[in-house]
């Protein structure tokens, strides 16, 4: 072969970073050779990013050496990394909301040409590549999947000879995803390669020719996605055998529980969505899905469901019969209705409060830590013990800051003291985002077990995969409208992911807009 | 009324906005990159104490406006070290940076008060201001002329210069930025450093150009105004010109009505006029925009370069 002769494109010498209290990259070695799209898989905290940014310059290895193309290179800075060679598509996109495409285009590049012709090389790359986009939108009107097109297309007029994806596709619609792959593997049959970070292992098996997999920091093997299950790879990323999900045993539903109708509330300043019309219902025994992009209205349905939000919100939520529009969020609880919002430190938790203190905050009314405006400090401390107790929850004790944990424990810690309240109604956003599988498993069982109590569960996710997995019905939140609620069970993905692109009524490909085009091509 | 009268107003609105203007966009650019720096005026003190001691000992009021911009933006360098480099809180240090200008202003003008000054007086020839509308266009003191010729250079630098771009960049969002490798604080040392030069060359305008003379808080609030005016004009360089006008027009209404003997309210209640119009024009702003204004996303975050 022609590629023997030749030196890989990357090659990794024994890379190693040290944090304060960590080892993120232990003697890290592997090669990605010339036009091959290569796999970097690992859990959360396997040391992925970290590894990326050295190559791609953000940050600086303590030991190893990086050679590109033959050649040992010190890479000291992104725009070092640029002159090589090497783009980067970030996982949390580095773009600037109130700036236009063209401008953030303009940003990520060393040496742009005056607007005109970047204009014109903008849209000569967007059209060879049949990606759409208009160049003069400000970004904080597109859909994730065109924010993302933003950054590929700012990599690709560098004309990349080595491409990093971020977990690209953790956002984005199932056609938008396809789309993507096409670009892809276009650009690496033309020779660049590409380094492609994700912890998605069907995605990575339709992808990826080569992979390497990463745990604690270090190479912990290599093999070819196309050859192993999605199974075998997610074993040799946790480094153990994977435990299934005990199923519900109980499938009978009873009456609907919580029923929302006709909610409608303003977006969240300054780009926030707004709620439309929003209604559903949820039987006792069931968890219901709310699937879609980020950014269309998740956050504020979160807010307007726990009562965090009054202003301007009309419609009507009712929990056992019981009308809970208009009252607080602390009634909100004590009438049953417990709520985890997407982000962990700093709105589910207090980070640099303890967690006896995190758990007052939500549990006080229903666990009765407090009388008469004074704290019980015995039973708060007891219920926060016995939530780590019961949600093995890694943590020195209750008198731990919230802070000091790690994401997937503070999230079981936060599920645990919102479930072990006893809710009838459990309203969560993203439950696992962020979470080693582990921790994510333990968290989807939990949440199992109370609706085979009776309970019901709204959870909001982007994760398609992990609402298929657990709910029973879900339905799709698009620009602040939701769809009609499906059942799980025999789910058309196509449709679901139709959906969550903003096309409604059923998939005539005529009703396309723009953004679509590329999927029918 | 008379031409003469009008155009003798209309000189004095635009004597009354330039300093607000030049300030104004000093700050707006310094917003612009993310830093709130709520110093400007203790910048412009220190601007009109320097200003003016330069002028009246060598005689050169031109020099002396050059080094109030040093001065002032030499007190922006402090304020920049502490909040840019040691993080400190920049509300807590730019209240601190006016206090600390009022001080020292006050020490460094003591042996000047009651003293006058050659004045950065109008530049073009007395041929050219003989009749009342000449004098309206070539009349001014060439800060005037500096004001106006400044809101189209921070206009195009922001909307059309590359290192513009990169500015308004970090001030929207400063880890982005650096993640794409920008230097997210340099960046804001530079801007720093200009809106304390503006500072001061607005201080600089009341001691040789509209009093000229020094005395303690010679600028009496008039930079907490030009702060407003940023809030006021959406952070564009424009509505800026528009603003700081209006406000010069505020300000000379309350001097014609005193000049005028009107005495239906007391004068102190005029002389509040301009800060109750910049109470007024917030409030309806913020209850316009309902909290979702034009504000650079990063304004008055600390950053911290993660390495």
């Amino acid at each position: 072969m022609a590629g023997k002769a030749m030196a890989p494109r990357l090659e990794l010498k024994d890379i190693s970073k040290r944090f304060p209290g960590v080892i993120a990259n232990d003697q890290v070695s592997f090669q990605v050779p010339a036009g091959a799209i290569h796999a970097l898989l690992g859990e959360n905290g396997a040391g992925k990013s970290t590894l990326v940014k050295i190559i791609y310059g953000v940050q600086q290895a303590d030991e190893g050496e990086i050679v590109f193309d033959g050649e040992p290179v010190h890479i000291g800075s992104p725009k070092e990394a640029r002159a090589l060679g090497i783009g980067m598509v970030f996982q949390h996109f580095s773009l600037f909301e109130a700036m236009t495409v063209l401008e953030n285009i303009a940003l990520g590049m060393d040496n742009p040409p005056p607007r005109r012709e970047l204009e014109a090389r903008v849209r000569e790359v967007l059209k060879s590549y049949g990606l759409s986009l208009d160049p003069h939108r400000y970004v904080h009107t597109l859909s994730v999947g065109e924010r993302q097109r933003i950054e590929i297309v700012r990599a690709l007029l560098q004309e990349p000879k080595l491409l990093i994806m971020d977990e690209p596709t953790s956002v984005l619609t199932p056609q938008e995803v396809e789309q993507l792959f096409e670009t892809l593997r276009r650009l690496a049959s033309e020779g660049c390669s590409i380094l492609y970070i994700s912890h998605k292992l069907h995605e990575i098996k339709a992808l990826c020719e080569s992979a390497t997999i990463l745990r604690g920091g270090k190479v912990v093997g290599s093999c070819d996605p196309r050859e192993e299950s999605a199974r075998s790879m997610a074993e040799m990323m946790i480094g153990g055998s994977l435990k299934d999900l005990s199923g519900k045993e109980n499938c009978t539903y009873g009456e609907d529980r919580f029923v929302v109708s006709n909610l409608s509330a303003p977006g969240e300043p300054p780009f926030g969505t707004s709620l439309k019309d929003v209604s559903f219902s949820v039987r006792s025994g069931e968890i219901f899905g709310i699937a879609g992009v980020a950014g269309n209205g998740q956050n504020e349905l979160l807010a307007v469901l726990s009562g965090e939000e009054q202003n301007d919100v009309s419609g009507s939520i009712i929990l056992d019969g019981q009308e809970l529009a208009g009252t607080s969020a602390g009634a909100r609880r004590k009438a049953g209705l417990a709520s985890a919002p997407e982000e962990r430190n700093g709105h589910a938790a207090v980070p640099a409060m303890n967690l006896t203190e995190n758990a007052i905050l939500s549990a006080r009314g229903r666990m009765g830590l407090a009388s008469g405006g004074i704290i019980k400090s015995g039973a708060s401390r007891d219920y926060a013990a016995r939530v780590i107790d019961a949600f093995s929850v890694k943590a020195t004790g209750p008198g731990a800051a919230a802070g000091s944990l790690s994401g997937g424990n503070l999230q079981k810690f936060i599920m645990g003291r919102e479930i072990m309240q006893n809710p009838t109604v459990l309203v969560v956003s993203q439950p696992t985002w962020g979470v080693d599988a582990g921790a994510a498993s333990f968290i989807r069982q939990a949440m199992i077990d109370i609706v085979d109590k009776g309970a019901s569960i709204v959870v909001v996710s982007q994760d398609l995969d992990e609402l298929l997995e657990l709910c029973d019905r879900l339905a799709v939140i698009n620009e602040g409208t939701l769809s009609e609620a499906m059942d799980v069970k025999g789910i058309s993905i196509e449709r679901v992911g139709m959906l969550m692109g903003g096309i409604h009524g059923g998939g005539e490909g005529a009703a396309a807009t723009g953004k679509q085009e590329g999927v029918a091509a | 009324m008379s031409l003469d009268l009008l155009v003798a107003i209309l000189m004095t609105v635009a004597g009354a906005a330039t300093p607000l203007l030049i300030a104004g966009l000093g700050e707006l650019v310094v917003e612009k990159s993310g830093v709130l720096n709520l110093g400007v005026e203790g910048m412009m003190l220190i601007g009109a104490v320097t200003g003016f001691a330069v002028g009246t000992t060598t005689g050169l009021p031109v020099l002396g406006a050059v080094v109030a911009m040093f001065a002032a933006a030499l007190a922006a360098a402090i304020f920049a070290v502490l909040t840019l480099t040691l993080m400190a809180n920049q509300v807590a240090t730019g209240l601190a940076l006016t206090i600390f200008g009022t001080g020292v202003s006050a020490l460094i003008g003591a042996p000047f008060v009651g003293i006058t000054t050659n004045t950065l007086g109008p530049i073009f020839p007395d041929a050219l201001t003989s009749s009342p509308l000449l004098r309206l266009v070539f009349g001014h003191s060439p800060l005037v002329y500096i004001g106006l010729a400044l809101t189209f250079g921070v206009a195009w630098f922001l909307n059309r210069s590359r290192a513009g771009l990169i500015l308004r960049a970090v001030g929207e969002s400063d880890s982005a930025a650096h993640a794409i490798g920008y230097p997210v604080l340099k960046v804001r040392y530079l801007a720093v450093l200009f809106g304390g030069a503006m500072a001061g060359l607005a201080g600089s305008y009341y001691s040789l150009v509209l009093t000229p003379m020094w005395a303690e808080r010679l600028t009496a609030g008039r930079g907490w105004i030009a702060i407003a005016l940023v809030v006021f004009a959406s952070w564009k360089p424009g509505r800026m010109l528009l603003g700081a006008y209006l406000f010069g027009l505020v300000i000379t209404m309350e001097l014609q009505a005193k000049a005028a003997g009107f005495n239906m309210f007391a004068p102190e209640f005029l002389a509040s006029l301009p800060y109750i119009a910049t109470i007024a024009v917030l409030a309806i702003i913020s209850a316009a925009k309902r909290g979702g204004t034009n504000a650079p996303a990063c304004l008055g975050k600390p950053f911290r370069a993660a390495t």
